[in-house]
C-alpha cells in the first residue's frame, strides 16, 4: 500500500473538488478499493472518503421509476420493499453476489465500479495492461478459467465481476453522474465498456466524475424474471457464467425480453438481436436456443475457459425457462430450479 | 448430545466437554503469534520474488530506505551470519535435501521466494517501503508443469524417516493378465495449499541479554526452538518459543516456516524485537499438498474377489528437497489380495517443497484408490459396499501382520444403517428428483494410529486446583480440552478447577503436533503425571485422622470423583483431596512424567499393525446440464479406538469431511506454467467450501476397545476425517450420472465439457 492523502468531503461539490485530481480515488464501502490498495494494484495519491455524502437514499422518481442512491448499501437495496416488489431481478442479482457481510458494507456506486478479478490484474508480479498500460496481458495464454469469451481484445481478456450490474443492464437502468461539467445521465449499456485498446478504462466515467445514483426505469418485471449464477462454489464466488432475464408476457406471448450475461465479458453482455428473436413469440425451448445462439454469437474461448461456451448456452436456456415459468432462481435455496 | 454448559459431577474420558479455551478464543483473550505487542518492536514486511528460477541481479533500495521510519532493508547481501551447513537448518520433520534458508544467497528457487525484509517502526511504513523496493533478476528456464516433470521422476536414495516403501507380494503382473475382471485407470489430484485461517507470523522479543522469546505460528514450539538455535547460533536454553494458540495449520506449521527465519535474522541483525506476518498471498508461496498421478491396475475373479493390484504413483516435490509420502501403501494394507506390487516416485518442480497436509499420502492415495475400487465393483456387478466386504482383510495385507484392532466392518455396518444404504440401486442413473440426478457412493479411509514419547507435568495446589502442562500444541484440535478431561478423569477434579498449559517450549518435552498422535501421546503423559499425583495423595491421606483409606494398597483401589478419593470396595470411606493435602502439610504436589513406548509396546509395534479406519457414505445431487454438484449427505463412521472427548472429536471429523468436500469439488491451486507462479493465491479465487456447500454430515464413532494400540487406547482423529471423503463423493457422482471422474477436484467444467 502506498501513502496517500485523505479527504472526507461533506457534500458532492466538495467531493468533486477533492476528486478532481486524476490520481484520486473515491472510497465508499471499501470492499474492493481497500483490497486493491493492499495489493499495490490501486495506487491513488488521494483517497476521497465519500461516505458522509447524502447519497444513501432510495426514492421514487416522479413519473415512475426508483432512484437508488450511490451510497445505499447493497443489502439495503436488495431488501428495499419497492425493489423487491417491482424489480425483484435486481434484488436477486445483488443477493447472488459476495457474502452478507460484504453486501452490508458494499454500496451501489461501488458495486458497479468494482474492478475485474483477473488473477493477473491482482498480482503486481505479473504484467497487466489494465493495471499498467503497455505492460502486455499475461492472462492471454495463461490461467484463463475465469476469463472472457465475448468482447475481449488482444490487450485484455478480463471480465466484469459484478452481479448487480448484470441485473441493472437487463433492467436498462441509468447511471447519474456528477462531474466538473455538471450532471449527466449514462444509459447502463454505455456505462461499462469493452477493453479494446484501452483496457485500463472499465467505464465511460470521466476523470473526477462521481456516480451519485442509479435510476431504475418505470417498466417493472415483477413476475417473469430470474438471476441464474453458476460458479465454483455456492457462495462467495464470482460468476463463471450468470444470466439475468426479464420478460413481460402478454396473452402467452413474450411482449418484452431482456437478457444480460455476466462472467463472460468486460461488461454485462446484451445483444438486441437475441432479445428481438423472442418478442412476439410463445416461450419454447427451440426459441430459447436460437436466442442463446444469437447472444453468444462470436464467442471464443481462451483455452481453459472453453467450457464457458456450452455452459453459457445451457444457462441461458435454463434462465429463460425459469423466467417464462415465473419460477425465478432462489438465492437462498441454492438448488437450481 | 447433552448440554455441556452444565458440567456434570464426574467429568472424564468420554464426556462431551466444550472447548475449555473456547471463551478465550471468541472473546479475543487468546493471543496469536501476530498479536503480541513487544515494546520497541519493528515491523517486517516480506518482499516476494517475481520469478521462478534464476538470480537476483540488482536490488535498488534507495527509495525504500528513504521512507521515514524505515530501519533496515534486509537482503542476502547484508543479512547476519547463518550456519553454512545444511544440516544446521534441519528440523524435527526435515525432508532429505537442502532446506530452504531465507536470504541465504542470490539464488531464486521458486516464485514468491522472499527476497527482502523491509523493517520499519510502523507496519504502514514498512509496507509502503516494501512496495518501493526495485528488484531486478536474471531469469533461468524453469518448470512447474507436473506432467513435464514426470520425465524426471525418481525414488531418491535418501528417504524421509516417516516413509514406508511399498512391499510387493506374489506375481501381480501375471495375476493381472490372467484375471477374469480387469480394471485400469489413471487418477489425479491437483495441487492444494493448506490455507489455515491464521497466516504464518512470528513476533521475536529481543530481551537484550542474549535470550529471545519467539511467538510463532507453528505446530511444535520445541522443534522451532531447536531450529532457531542451530540455524542462527543461539544456545537452546536462550530461546523460548511460544505458540499458545494456533489458528489452524493442517501441517503447514510442522516445519519452521520462512517468516520465523526472517524475523529472527532481523532481530539478530538489529538487536531489536521484530514482528513478521505473511500476507494471505504469501501463504501460497510455501508448503502445499503435492500434485499427484496414480496409475492403478486391478484384477479380480468373476465374483469380485481381488487377485491382483498394481499401484504406481508419483507426487510432486521441489528441486531442493525430496518430499516422500506414503501414497500407494494404504490400499495394499487394507485389502486382501495375494498378488500386489507398488511403485512410488517423486517428480521435481521449480516450486517450494510440497509437504504434509492433513493425512499426507493417504488423503491422496487412499482417496484415489477407492475410486478405482468402485470402478471394479461396477465391473463385477457387485454393490460397492459388498465388494469391499468381499475383499476385507482382517490383517494388514501388505505387512502381513495382525492389527491391534480393526472395527472397519462395524463402521461399514453402522454407517450403512445410518445412511440408509440398503436398497441402493446397483446401476447408475437410477435416482432422480426433478432436474437433479441422485447418487450414493461409499469409500474406505485408513490412517496410522501413532504414539510419540511425550512428557507432562501436573501441579496440585492445596486448595485443590490442578495445572497440567506439556509443550504440545493445540492447533484447533482440542488438546487443551483433552488434557483437562484426562486430568479430570484421573483425579476426579472438576474441569473448572483444572488449567491446561501448552504451546511453550519451556514446558515438559513434547513432539510436534501432527500425524494424529497428539491426543494419544499427550493424554497418556497427562494421565501418568496425574497418577503420580494420586499416589502422593494416597500417602498424604494416611495423615488424615482415622485413616479412612487404610485399606487401599494402591491408587487402583481408589475411585477419584468430586474432589475426593474413595475406597472402590467401600465408597463410604473417602477423603477430600484438600483434606489430605492439609493433613500432610503440603502446599503443592508437582510431578513430571514421561509417557514412552515400553518394551512391551516396542514388541507390539514390531509385530502388529496399528491403524484407524473409516467408512464414508456420500449422497450427491447433480444437475447434469449445468454441471452443478451438491453433496447433500455425508455419513462418516470412524473406528479410532477410545474417544476422549466426543464433542471436539465430532468437530474434528466434521472439519475433515468439509475439507474432503473441498478436495472433491473445489480445491486446486492453478499455476501459470510460463511464469512458474501460482495464480489464484487468495481466498476469493482459491476455493474451499462455503457454508452453502455443506449440508447434512453425520459422524459415528464405532466401539473399538484397543488397550494395546496406545496407553489410553486412543488412536487419534486429526487425519482420518478427510481421507476418502472425496472418493465417496466421486463414486456418488458416478452413481448419479454414469460419468466417471478420475481427476480431483471435479469442477463444473468437467461435467459440462
Amino acid at each position: 500500500m502506498i501513502r496517500f492523502d485523505y479527504a472526507r468531503p461533506a457534500d458532492v461539490a466538495e467531493a468533486l473538488r477533492d476528486g478532481a485530481d486524476a490520481q484520486a480515488a473515491y472510497l465508499a464501502g471499501g470492499t474492493n478499493l481497500v483490497d486493491l490498495l493492499k495489493e499495490n494494484v490501486a495506487r491513488p495519491t488521494r483517497v476521497v472518503d465519500i461516505t458522509r455524502l447524502p447519497l444513501s437514499g432510495i426514492a421514487e422518481i416522479e413519473g415512475g421509476g426508483l432512484r437508488l442512491g450511490a451510497l445505499a448499501t447493497n443489502t439495503r437495496t436488495a431488501y428495499d420493499e419497492r425493489v423487491q416488489a417491482d424489480y425483484p431481478l435486481l434484488s436477486s442479482a445483488i443477493l447472488a453476489g459476495a457474502t452478507a457481510q460484504l453486501r452490508n458494507a458494499a454500496t451501489n456506486g461501488g458495486n458497479i465500479n468494482q474492478r475485474t478479478r483477473c488473477y493477473y490484474f491482482y498480482d503486481v508480479g505479473t504484467p497487466c495492461n489494465k493495471r499498467s498500460p503497455g505492460q502486455g496481458c499475461a492472462a492471454i495464454g495463461g490461467v484463463t478459467r475465469i476469463h472472457a469469451i465475448l468482447g475481449a481484445s488482444h490487450q485484455c481478456i478480463a471480465t466484469h465481476p459484478s452481479d448487480m450490474a448484470v441485473g441493472l443492464a437487463a433492467l436498462e437502468a441509468q447511471v447519474r453522474v456528477a462531474g466538473p461539467g455538471g450532471e449527466r445521465v449514462i444509459p447502463f449499456g454505455d456505462y461499462h465498456r469493452l477493453p479494446g485498446d484501452e483496457p485500463w478504462r472499465d467505464t465511460t466515467l470521466q476523470p473526477g466524475e462521481l456516480v451519485t445514483a442509479i435510476d431504475l426505469p418505470p417498466e417493472t418485471f415483477p413476475t417473469h424474471y430470474t438471476y441464474l449464477k453458476l460458479r465454483d462454489r455456492l457462495s462467495y464466488a464470482f460468476a463463471l457464467v450468470s444470466v439475468a432475464v426479464a420478460l413481460r408476457l402478454e396473452a402467452g406471448r413474450i411482449a418484452e425480453a431482456r437478457i444480460a450475461l455476466g462472467g463472460v465479458a468486460h461488461k454485462p453482455w446484451r445483444r438486441p438481436e437475441a432479445e428481438a428473436l423472442l418478442r412476439g413469440q410463445e416461450p419454447a425451448r427451440d426459441l430459447f436456443g436460437a436466442a442463446a445462439d444469437a447472444l453468444l454469437s462470436g464467442a471464443k474461448g481462451q483455452g481453459a475457459n472453453d467450457f464457458k461456451l456450452p455452459l453459457a448456452r445451457k444457462a441461458i436456456l435454463r434462465a429463460l425457462e425459469q423466467a417464462a415459468a415465473g419460477t425465478p432462481q432462489s438465492q437462498t435455496d441454492k438448488r437450481i430450479a | 448430545m447433552p448440554d455441556t454448559r452444565q458440567t456434570p459431577i464426574k467429568v472424564g474420558i468420554g464426556t462431551p466437554l466444550s472447548r475449555v479455551d473456547g471463551v478465550d478464543k471468541v472473546t479475543g483473550q487468546a493471543l496469536y503469534a501476530a498479536e503480541y505487542v513487544v515494546p520497541g518492536m519493528l515491523h517486517g514486511v516480506i518482499v516476494s520474488g517475481r520469478i521462478a528460477k534464476g538470480r537476483i541481479a540488482v536490488i535498488d533500495e534507495a527509495a525504500a530506505r528513504a521512507v521515514p521510519g524505515v530501519a533496515e532493508v534486509l537482503t542476502h547481501r547484508n543479512r547476519p551470519h547463518v550456519a553454512w551447513r545444511d544440516s544446521a537448518h534441519k528440523d524435527e520433520l526435515s525432508i532429505p535435501g537442502d532446506p530452504f534458508v531465507a536470504l541465504r544467497d542470490d539464488r531464486i528457487l521458486f516464485s514468491g521466494q522472499p527476497v527482502a525484509l523491509v523493517l520499519a517502526d510502523s507496519f504502514e511504513a514498512a509496507r509502503f517501503a516494501a512496495s518501493l523496493l526495485d528488484v531486478t533478476y536474471e531469469e533461468e528456464p524453469h518448470n512447474v508443469d507436473f506432467d513435464l516433470s514426470l520425465a524426471e521422476k525418481t525414488l531418491p536414495l535418501w528417504k524421509r524417516k516417516s516413509f514406508h516403501a511399498p512391499k510387493s507380494h506374489g506375481d501381480a503382473d501375471t495375476a493381472y493378465a490372467e484375471a477374469d475382471l480387469r480394471h485400469e485407470g489413471e487418477y489425479r489430484l491437483a495441487t492444494e495449499h493448506h490455507n489455515p485461517m491464521e497466516m504464518h507470523a512470528s513476533t521475536v522479543h529481543w530481551h537484550g541479554d542474549g535470550t529471545i522469546t519467539v511467538y510463532d505460528k507453528c505446530q511444535g514450539a520445541q522443534g522451532v526452538r531447536d531450529f532457531i538455535a542451530s540455524s542462527f547460533g543461539f544456545r537452546s536454553k536462550d530461546v523460548r518459543v511460544v505458540n499458545a494458540y494456533v489458528g489452524g495449520a493442517f501441517g503447514s506449521g510442522l516445519r519452521p516456516q520462512y517468516q520465523v527465519q526472517l524475523a529472527v535474522l532481523a532481530a539478530k541483525h538489529l538487536q531489536r524485537s521484530v514482528r513478521v506476518v505473511m500476507t494471505r498471498q504469501q501463504m501460497f508461496t510455501h508448503v502445499h499438498r503435492p500434485q499427484a498421478i496414480y496409475s492403478i491396475k486391478l484384477g479380480a475373479e468373476r465374483t469380485g474377489k481381488l487377485t491382483s493390484m498394481i499401484h504406481d504413483a508419483t507426487t510432486s516435490t521441489s528441486r531442493f528437497e525430496n518430499n516422500l509420502e506414503d501414497v500407494v501403501t494404504w490400499g495394499m494394507i487394507n485389502y486382501a489380495c495375494l498378488n500386489m506390487r507398488g511403485e512410488y516416485t517423486v517428480a521435481p518442480r521449480d516450486t517450494y517443497t510440497s509437504s504434509d497436509m492433513r493425512a499426507p499420502g493417504a488423503a491422496t492415495g487412499m482417496t484415489l484408490f477407492e475410486i478405482a475400487m468402485d470402478e471394479l465393483a461396477y465391473k463385477a456387478k457387485v454393490d460397492p459396499l459388498e465388494f469391499r466386504l468381499l475383499n476385507y482383510s482382517d490383517e494388514d495385507a501388505m505387512n502381513r501382520q495382525p492389527f491391534t484392532s480393526k472395527a472397519l466392518r462395524e463402521a461399514y455396518r453402522e454407517g450403512a444403517a445410518a445412511f440408509g444404504w440398503q436398497g441402493r440401486p446397483i446401476e447408475p442413473r437410477q435416482m432422480r428428483d426433478g432436474r437433479e440426478m441422485i447418487g450414493w457412493g461409499v469409500a474406505t479411509g485408513i490412517w496410522d494410529a501413532q504414539f510419540s514419547k511425550t512428557s507432562a507435568r501436573a501441579t496440585l495446589l492445596a486448595d485443590g486446583r490442578l495445572e497440567v502442562a506439556s509443550a504440545t500444541a493445540d492447533i484447533g484440535t482440542g488438546t487443551y480440552t483433552v488434557m483437562t478431561l484426562v486430568a479430570a478423569d484421573t483425579l476426579g477434579i472438576a474441569p473448572e478447577r483444572i488449567t491446561s498449559r501448552l504451546g511453550d517450549s519451556d514446558l515438559p518435552t513434547a513432539p510436534v503436533e501432527g500425524g494424529s498422535w497428539g491426543a494419544a501421546s499427550t493424554g497418556a503423559a497427562v494421565q501418568l503425571a496425574c497418577r503420580s499425583v494420586a499416589e502422593r495423595l494416597l500417602k498424604a491421606a494416611a495423615k488424615v485422622e482415622g485413616q479412612p483409606l487404610a485399606a487401599a494398597s494402591s491408587i487402583d483401589d481408589l475411585v477419584f470423583a468430586d474432589g475426593r478419593m474413595a475406597l472402590r470396595a467401600d465408597p463410604g470411606r473417602s477423603v477430600a483431596i484438600i483434606d489430605a493435602m492439609q493433613a500432610a502439610g503440603l502446599d503443592r504436589i508437582e510431578v513430571e512424567e514421561t509417557a514412552a513406548t515400553g518394551l512391551r509396546g516396542l514388541v507390539s509395534q514390531a509385530r502388529k499393525s496399528r491403524k484407524t479406519h473409516s467408512a464414508v457414505f456420500a449422497e450427491v445431487r447433480v444437475d447434469e446440464e449445468l454441471g452443478q454438484i451438491r453433496v447433500t449427505r455425508i455419513v462418516s463412521a470412524i473406528a479410532a479406538g477410545r474417544i476422549i472427548n466426543p464433542k471436539t472429536s465430532r468437530s474434528q471429523i466434521l472439519g475433515g469431511v468439509v475439507m474432503g468436500i473441498g478436495m472433491a469439488l473445489h480445491e486446486e491451486t492453478l499455476a501459470d506454467l510460463r511464469l512458474g507462479r501460482w495464480m489464484n493465491h487468495n481466498y476469493a479465487e482459491y476455493h474451499i467450501p462455503a457454508h452453502a456447500d455443506i449440508h447434512d454430515i453425520e459422524v459415528i464413532f464405532v466401539d473399538e476397545p484397543d488397550p494395546e494400540v496406545t496407553p489410553l487406547g486412543v488412536k487419534g482423529l486429526g487425519e482420518i476425517g478427510i481421507i476418502s471423503v472425496a472418493g465417496a463423493i466421486a463414486n456418488a457422482i458416478f452413481h448419479a450420472t454414469g460419468q466417471r471422474h478420475r481427476s480431483l477436484p471435479i469442477t463444473l467444467d468437467k461435467l459440462v465439457a
